[in-house]
């Protein structure tokens, strides 16, 4: 069973995700595919619950951009972890299209991952393999230093470094 | 912890740690420590483990574990010189080798001793962090930065801007494949901008503000590319915004289905520069702001560590120096070819090779490490560099010291005039460590050298770049050797391919194949048959290279493989 | 491969791997044991036995104890058992530019 982690804590997942051949769609939130999505647009608009959106990780941000007001969250696809595009898939969301709601990183993520999720801009994380729990409880309080600027508003301490992590 | 690095001697330019600093590099010690131990444990497979302990610069070669220390740009303290020489003694088999990367690598590692040297490593502000991974890498540099006669911007200054802004990146840290960056500010390349990811040439601009000319998909291996210009002229407080838009325009289209089609060449070659450049462009408009932009306060505190030393005010030339030249030929031929000028009067740059006649490229015993820390606490403000040349650097010792630093070098076998001659030959670690390899490198660079080793021959073929790597991945830029080697497996045995004509400086080029593959026993002969062809065609003043680029590849081919060949 | 012509069942075959803790090359032996020396290898003549030692060594693997077992052509002449490719005799000996490190100089990594 899937766990949500939100600041580095468990948290109830009110979201269903949704299959692209599911004949009807639950009521409550739901997140679907992008090909869905297209497919089904009028259909899930018109429905008065939130909607969140999964992209794969060669979906880009610029694929939903214009459709973004109508989605509470957007969930970023790790087929394996090296695969990083979704990195730069949240920050652009945040920062070019100005995207205030959830991004929920799905798929295959590293606890040794999770500071950069939180920097990029993501807000939650499904974690498939609850034997990793402990490390994920533990990664936001690793490192407490960053070199560069990100999504979360850091303390700046001096040059180019900055305080993080002070979630744990 | 105990902090060893600052001492009396310590008075050239280096980045100096503070707290913020060592916290973090403790913290990223600890953990790896847990990495480790989640490891052990079983709770992280190889494959899960494998790109963690890479971004921690450590592979598992053919005989061990192999650590990989990172040297910022080449620059290096005695007192850090001295602890890797600890390190060497006490979890490896007393020696380091010195890497085209600047860096400085362990054969002998055991995966349990790690996290007690990563903390040894911390004691002298050192680490192994991005050493290898699909990450930013160790930023390189011109091994004379901040030396040099030519030089017009410090390289430096931004190469630790770099080093820092790419620590732990949050977004580019799982990239397609390795992303190498290099600096130089001189209009001679010291530090082979063309095979770089990203290369970065400072220069004055017009307003005479420091610039750069940014130069892109670079890079050797399967299908070598030589970088092509990006963008000129970008103003100082746009660096970081625009490399930001360039790794995440390669972050989000580089190639990710075929590893050897995954670097940033491919996408340069595929895409095509002008569009490539359109795109990094519309997303630079998009990321420039105040968040992002380096402001020149940053600069300014940054370039404070890289003051130059307290030089003296010395006359340039040295009559003692030239008493010692003339009574002594041994010394002379060093001054020659392992000394060159700097930007100071009265002082001098100094190669201390690595390549004596017979020895393994890049090699230092344990003993010759603090030999050479000892050096340079007495001969250059207890600083020094590695070059991408494999070589170590003194950068600022006074010309009237030279005899006395070339007796103390003879004394550890560290004497030898061959920079940049025959004998100066880049290897890579080859088939006798490397799990990626081949074929040997190491034990033909020896014997080409030890053909080579009469010094009056070396120094009348004069430059000569012989650069020879293990497998196509081409650790050992055979691709810009003046002569490059490249090692593959035909059938099980160890093959060699010759090429000529390659080049990683301003006027860098990619070798072409003289001839048919050879064996092992036969690529030290073709050398030589390569090297008479030159100095039998050489015009007055001309350099290997120069010979080759004249007369063609084909002449040389004819020459030394017959006309049939 | 060295010999083109050859096919897996007549060749002989050993499985080597590096220790996870160590990183040390090691071959597997009789009992299912890691040893230090090629010459203690358990040298398989049949594919079908080869193929299965190697699953008991991933599954050594997955155990934490090695690190990616595989196998390996191996020749026989003199009582002596040798790798038949270059790369797999330097991991037997220790690098060929060091006669004094490694398993060929009598060192345990």
């Amino acid at each position: 069973m899937a766990l949500l982690l939100k600041d580095g804590a468990v948290a109830e997942n009110s979201w269903l995700a949704i299959d692209d051949e599911a004949v009807t769609v639950p009521e409550g939130p739901v997140i679907v595919s992008l090909e869905r999505w297209r497919r089904d647009r009028a259909a899930l608009s018109a429905r008065n619950t939130p909607l969140g959106v999964r992209l794969k990780s060669d979906q880009l941000a610029g694929e939903v951009a214009a459709d973004l007001d109508r989605f509470t969250l957007v969930a970023l696809e790790f087929p394996v972890f090296r695969d990083g595009r979704a990195f730069s898939t949240a920050r652009e969301l945040r920062e070019h299209h100005g995207f205030t709601g959830e991004i929920r990183a799905v798929g295959h993520v590293l606890p040794d991952q999770y500071q950069f999720l939180v920097r990029t801009g993501f807000t939650s994380v499904e974690v498939a393999d609850t034997a990793k729990l402990e490390s994920w409880r533990h990664a936001l309080s690793e490192i407490s230093v960053a070199y560069q600027a990100a999504l979360t508003d850091d303390t700046p301490l001096s040059n180019l470094r900055r305080r993080v992590g002070t979630v744990g | 912890m105990t902090h060893l690095q600052a001492g009396p001697y310590h008075q050239a330019g280096q980045y100096h740690y503070d707290e913020i600093d060592r916290r973090f590099l403790a913290e990223r010690v600890e953990q790896f420590r847990r990495q480790v131990e989640r490891r052990i444990s079983g709770e992280l497979t190889e494959a899960e483990f494998r790109p963690l302990r890479l971004m921690n610069g450590l592979y598992l070669q053919l005989h061990a574990y192999m650590l990989r220390v990172a040297v910022p740009y080449g620059v290096l303290s005695s007192a850090q010189l001295r602890q890797l020489a600890a390190i060497g003694r006490k979890y490896d088999r007393g020696y380091g080798h010195f890497t085209t990367r600047q860096n400085l690598q362990f054969n002998w590692i055991k995966l349990v001793d790690v996290p007690a040297i990563l903390d040894d490593l911390a004691k002298v502000d050192m680490h192994a962090i991005q050493t290898s991974g699909n990450c930013i890498r160790n930023v390189t540099t011109d091994q004379f930065a901040g030396a040099a006669e030519d030089e017009v911007v410090d390289p430096r200054v931004y190469a630790e801007i770099m080093r820092q802004w790419s620590t732990l990146h949050p977004e580019f840290t799982f990239l397609p494949r390795k992303f190498k960056i290099a600096i130089t500010g001189s209009p001679h390349d010291r530090a082979a901008l063309a095979i770089h990811d990203v290369a970065v040439r400072a220069r004055r601009l017009a307003d005479g503000a420091v610039g750069f000319d940014i130069y892109v998909g670079g890079g050797l291996g399967r299908s070598p590319f030589l970088a092509k210009l990006l963008r000129e002229g970008l103003p100082e407080a746009d660096l970081l915004a625009y490399l930001e838009a360039v790794l995440r325009i390669y972050n989000q289209y580089g190639r990710r289905d075929n590893i050897y089609k995954a670097r940033i060449k491919i996408l340069v070659h595929e895409v095509g520069i002008d569009k490539l450049r359109q795109q990094i462009d519309a997303e630079f408009e998009r990321i420039r702001g105040p968040k992002y932009r380096l402001e020149s306060a940053i600069v300014d505190a940054i370039r404070a560590h890289f003051a130059p030393p307290p030089f003296e005010v010395l006359p340039d030339e040295v009559p003692s120096v030239v008493v010692a030249m003339t009574g002594d030929a041994a010394f002379a031929r060093w001054v020659q070819t392992n000394v060159v000028r700097h930007r100071q009067p009265g002082y001098a740059s100094v190669t201390i090779s690595l390549k004596p006649a017979g020895g393994i490229p890049g090699d230092a015993t344990s003993e010759q490490m603090e030999a050479v820390a000892d050096l340079a606490e007495r001969f250059s403000f207890g600083e020094l560099r590695v070059s991408h040349e494999q070589n170590l650097v003194l950068a600022h010792v006074r010309r009237d010291a030279l005899h006395a630093l070339w007796t103390e070098l003879g004394k550890h076998g560290l004497e030898t005039a061959n920079a940049g001659l025959i004998g100066d030959i880049i290897a890579c670690p080859g088939l006798d460590y490397c799990a990626l390899a081949n074929a040997r490198s190491i034990p033909l660079a020896q014997q080409i050298s030890e053909r080579f080793a009469d010094p009056e021959r070396q120094h009348l073929i004069g430059e000569l770049k012989i650069k020879m790597s293990g497998c196509i991945n081409a650790c050992g830029h055979h691709h810009v050797g003046h002569i490059g080697v490249l090692g593959v497996d035909k059938h099980g045995v160890e093959t060699y391919q010759i090429t000529i004509g390659g080049s990683a400086d301003e006027k860098a080029a990619l070798g072409a194949v003289v001839g048919p593959a050879v064996g092992y026993d036969e690529v030290t002969d073709k050398i030589e048959r390569l090297v008479a062809a030159y100095l039998d065609w050489r015009l007055e003043g001309e350099r290997f290279i120069d010979t080759v680029a004249r007369l063609g590849v084909k002449a040389f081919r004819e020459r030394v493989y017959g006309p049939a060949a | 491969m060295a010999r083109p012509a050859e096919g897996f069942a007549e060749g002989l075959r050993v499985i080597t791997a590096n220790r996870l803790d160590s990183g040390a090359v090691v071959w597997f032996g009789p009992g299912d044991s890691w040893a230090h020396r090629i010459a203690a290898a358990t040298i398989f003549e049949r594919a079908e036995e080869a193929e299965a030692a190697l699953e008991r060594a991933k599954a050594a693997a997955a155990a934490g104890v090695v690190v990616e077992p595989y196998l390996i052509e191996v020749v026989r002449g003199d009582d002596r058992v040798r790798p038949l490719r270059p790369r797999e005799l330097i991991r037997s000996l220790g690098p060929s530019v060091r006669a004094d490190l490694g398993i060929q100089a009598g060192q345990q990594q």
